[in-house]
C-alpha cells in the first residue's frame, strides 16, 4: 500500500476539521442567505456604475477620497465602495452567515445532531469558523472584482491617481485595489468573529446578524461623537480605512499595522470567548 | 481513550443534574448489559431526556459519572465509538436531502460510514424518498432516517429517545419492529419511553424514573413476579366484603376500590376466603386473579404508593424515596 493510500485512509478514517470546513462549504452553497448576501456584493457595485453613469454629466466631485476620479477611472469605483461599504453593507454581508452559523444548529435543532457524532466540539468550531471567514473573503473580493470589471466598463480602465496626487498606472492601480481588499478583510475578519461570538452565545441568527450590525454601527457612532477622539485610533470602524494607507506615495504603513493588531485584538477575544461558550454550553436544547 | 474489554455497554452511577434550585436529574443509577433492550421509563419531565444528553456527552453533569463502553463522554467524543441514537425528535437540516444529510453525517463519523449509507436507508424502507429534502418530510419518516443515522455508526449500543412518539399506529408499529429486529441482530437498545406497551414488548429490563430518580431498576418479570398476584372481590355487599377480608389469615392489602376489593393471597387462601364470605352473607358476583402489567406497576410507582411492586425478588432493586 502506498504512503499515499495509506494517508488517504487515515483521513476517510478519522474526520476532522477539514471534513466540517468542506461540509459548512457545502451546506453554504444550499443555503438562500448565502446567495443574498453574495447577491448584495455583486449588486451594489453594478447599482453604483449604473448611477455613475446616469449622473455623469451632473458630478462635481465629492468630499471623500475618490470621489472626483469615479468618472475619470473605473478603477476608483471599488474603492469608493469599499469607503461607504464599511459603515454597514459589508458588516451585514459578513454577519449574515457568521451569525447564522451556530445559531441555525440550534434553529434547526441539529447541534444535538452533529455533536454525537465522530467529532470533538473544536473541530467543529474551527471548521465553522474557517467557513464563515471563507464566505467574507469570497464576499469582498466578488465585490472588489464586480467594481474593477462594471468599473473600468463604465469609466475605463484608466490610471488612478493616489491620495498623494501622484498618477498610479492601471495595472499597479489594480495591484493596489486587490491589496486594498485584502486589508480590508482584517477588519471584516473581526466582524466575522464578533458574529460568531453573537451566534453562538444568542442561539438565535437574527439577534446574531441584527446585534453584530449593530455593534458595526455602535463602532461608527463613536467614532464620530464629539470629545472621542483619542478614541478614534482604537476603534474597529477606523481599521476599515486602513486600505487607504496603500493608496499614498510612499505607502503609509501605520494604519495597516495599527488595523492588524487592534482587529486581533477585537477579532481573537471574541473568538475565544465564542470557542469557551461552545466549548463549556450544554446541549439542552436543538 | 479506551475502555475496558468487560465493561458494559452503559453505566451510569449518581448522576445528578441541577439547574438552579431545580433538580431534573436526581441520582440516577443503572447499569445496561450487552445485549439488554433496557426500558427507561417515567412520566414527562422525569428527567429521561436530561439524562440521556448526559449520557451522550450533551449535557455536563452536576455530578456522577458515565461510562459507555468503560469511557467517559465528557471527556472525549471517541467515547461514543460504537454508540448512536437519538434525544428527543432526530434533526437535520431541511434544505439537504435526506442522502446528503446521511452523507454528511457519516462524514463526520468517519470510519466507512459512508458505506453503509444505502443499507441504513433500505432498512428504514426510505431508499425511494432519499433523494426529497428532508423539509419535506413527515415526523414518521424523520424518526426512521433517525434511525438510519444512527445506524451509519455500525453501533453496538443504541439510545433512542421516545423513538415511536408521534407516529400513527402503523408508524409504530414499524419502529417497534424495528428496535425488535435490531435487538435480536444482538444490538444493545436503551429505550426511553413513557408507551409502557411498547416497553413491555421490547425489553428485558426497565429503570422507572420519577422526579429524576430511579424508582426501580432491574428485570420487567422480577418486578412483575414481585407483585405477587392480586385478586378483585366484588359482592353484594362491599364494607361487609372488606371486614370479612381483611379478618381473613393469608389475605393482605386489602383495600376498597371503586365498587370493588383487591387483596393479595394465594390460591389456598383464597378459597377459604370465598367460603367465609358465603358465610358471612355477602354474595360473591366477581372473585377473579388480575395480571399486574407494567402499566399498573408504572402507575404504582411513580403516582401511587408502589404497594404494587412493593416485594420484588433479589434479581431487581426497588429504590425507595430519598
Amino acid at each position: 500500500m502506498s504512503t499515499a493510500v495509506a494517508a488517504t485512509r487515515r483521513w476517510a478514517a478519522a474526520p476532522g476539521v477539514a471534513t466540517v470546513y468542506r461540509w459548512e462549504l457545502f451546506k453554504l452553497r444550499h443555503q438562500k442567505r448565502t446567495y443574498l448576501g453574495l447577491g448584495v456584493s455583486i449588486l451594489v457595485p453594478v447599482l453604483f456604475v449604473i448611477a455613475v453613469h446616469i449622473r455623469r454629466h451632473h458630478m462635481h466631485g465629492g468630499d471623500f477620497a475618490f470621489s472626483d476620479y469615479v468618472d475619470k477611472s473605473g478603477l476608483a469605483i471599488p474603492l469608493v465602495i469599499l469607503l461607504f461599504g464599511a459603515i454597514w453593507l459589508f458588516p451585514l454581508i459578513a454577519a449574515l452567515v457568521a451569525g447564522d452559523i451556530f445559531a441555525s444548529e440550534d434553529h434547526n435543532g441539529t447541534l444535538k445532531t452533529v455533536l454525537t457524532r465522530s467529532l470533538e466540539r473544536w473541530q467543529l468550531f474551527c471548521g465553522k469558523t474557517l467557513a464563515a471567514v471563507t464566505y467574507a473573503i469570497v464576499a469582498i473580493l466578488l465585490c472588489g472584482t464586480v467594481g474593477v470589471v462594471a468599473g473600468s466598463l463604465q469609466s475605463g480602465f484608466n490610471p488612478l491617481q493616489s491620495l498623494s496626487g501622484t498618477i498610479v498606472s492601471a495595472p499597479r492601480a489594480t495591484e493596489l485595489v486587490y491589496f486594498s481588499l485584502l486589508i480590508y478583510l482584517i477588519p471584516i475578519t473581526a466582524i466575522v468573529c464578533i458574529g460568531l461570538l453573537l451566534s453562538t452565545v444568542t442561539h438565535n441568527s437574527a439577534a446574531a446578524v441584527v446585534g453584530t450590525l449593530m455593534a458595526s454601527l455602535v463602532f461608527q457612532l463613536l467614532g464620530i461623537l464629539p470629545g472621542l477622539g483619542a478614541l478614534q485610533p482604537y476603534l474597529l470602524s477606523t481599521q476599515f480605512n486602513a486600505w487607504q494607507g496603500l493608496l499614498r506615495t510612499p505607502i503609509d504603513w501605520t494604519p495597516i499595522i495599527r488595523a492588524v493588531w487592534i482587529c486581533a485584538i477585537y477579532g481573537l477575544t471574541s473568538l475565544g470567548c465564542a470557542f469557551i461558550v461552545f466549548l463549556r454550553r450544554d446541549v439542552a436544547g436543538g | 481513550m479506551t475502555g475496558a474489554a468487560d465493561a458494559p455497554p452503559l453505566e451510569v452511577r449518581g448522576l445528578v443534574k441541577r439547574y438552579g434550585r431545580l433538580t431534573a436529574v436526581a441520582g440516577v443509577d443503572l447499569t445496561v448489559g450487552a445485549g439488554d433492550v433496557y426500558g427507561y421509563l417515567g412520566p414527562n419531565g422525569a428527567g429521561k431526556t436530561t439524562s440521556l444528553r448526559m449520557m451522550l456527552g450533551l449535557i455536563t453533569p452536576t455530578a456522577g459519572t458515565v461510562r459507555l463502553f468503560g469511557r467517559d463522554p465528557q471527556q472525549t467524543v471517541r467515547a461514543l465509538d460504537g454508540v448512536a441514537g437519538f434525544v428527543e425528535a432526530p434533526t437535520f437540516y431541511p434544505y439537504l436531502t435526506a442522502r446528503r444529510n446521511l452523507e454528511l453525517l457519516a462524514a463526520w463519523d468517519g470510519h466507512g460510514a459512508r458505506t453503509r449509507i444505502d443499507q441504513a436507508l433500505q432498512t428504514v424502507e426510505l431508499t425511494d424518498r432519499a433523494g426529497d429534502k428532508v423539509g419535506g418530510y413527515s415526523h414518521g419518516m424523520r424518526q426512521r432516517l433517525g434511525i438510519a443515522a444512527a445506524l451509519l455508526r455500525d453501533p453496538k449500543l443504541m439510545l433512542l429517545d421516545e423513538p415511536a412518539t408521534g407516529l400513527d399506529p402503523a408508524g409504530m408499529r414499524d419502529m417497534r419492529l424495528l428496535v425488535k429486529r435490531l435487538a435480536e441482530e444482538g444490538m444493545t437498545v436503551l429505550l426511553s419511553s413513557h408507551l409502557l406497551a411498547e416497553v413491555e414488548e421490547l425489553c428485558n429490563r426497565v429503570a422507572i424514573v420519577r422526579s429524576g430518580a430511579i424508582v426501580y431498576e432491574g428485570e420487567i418479570a422480577a418486578l412483575k413476579r414481585g407483585a405477587g398476584t392480586f385478586y378483585r372481590l366484588r359482592t353484594s355487599d362491599d364494607e361487609r366484603a372488606l371486614a370479612v377480608c381483611s379478618a381473613q389469615a393469608g389475605v393482605t392489602d386489602v383495600r376498597l376500590a371503586r365498587g370493588h376489593v383487591e387483596f393479595t393471597a394465594d390460591e389456598q387462601a383464597v378459597a377459604l376466603l370465598s367460603q367465609a364470605l358465603v358465610e358471612s352473607g355477602a354474595l360473591i358476583s366477581e372473585l377473579a386473579p388480575q395480571t399486574v402489567t407494567l402499566e399498573d406497576l408504572f402507575f404504582s410507582l411513580t403516582e401511587g404508593d408502589g404497594r404494587l411492586a412493593a416485594a420484588p425478588p433479589p434479581a431487581g432493586e426497588l429504590v425507595g424515596p430519598e
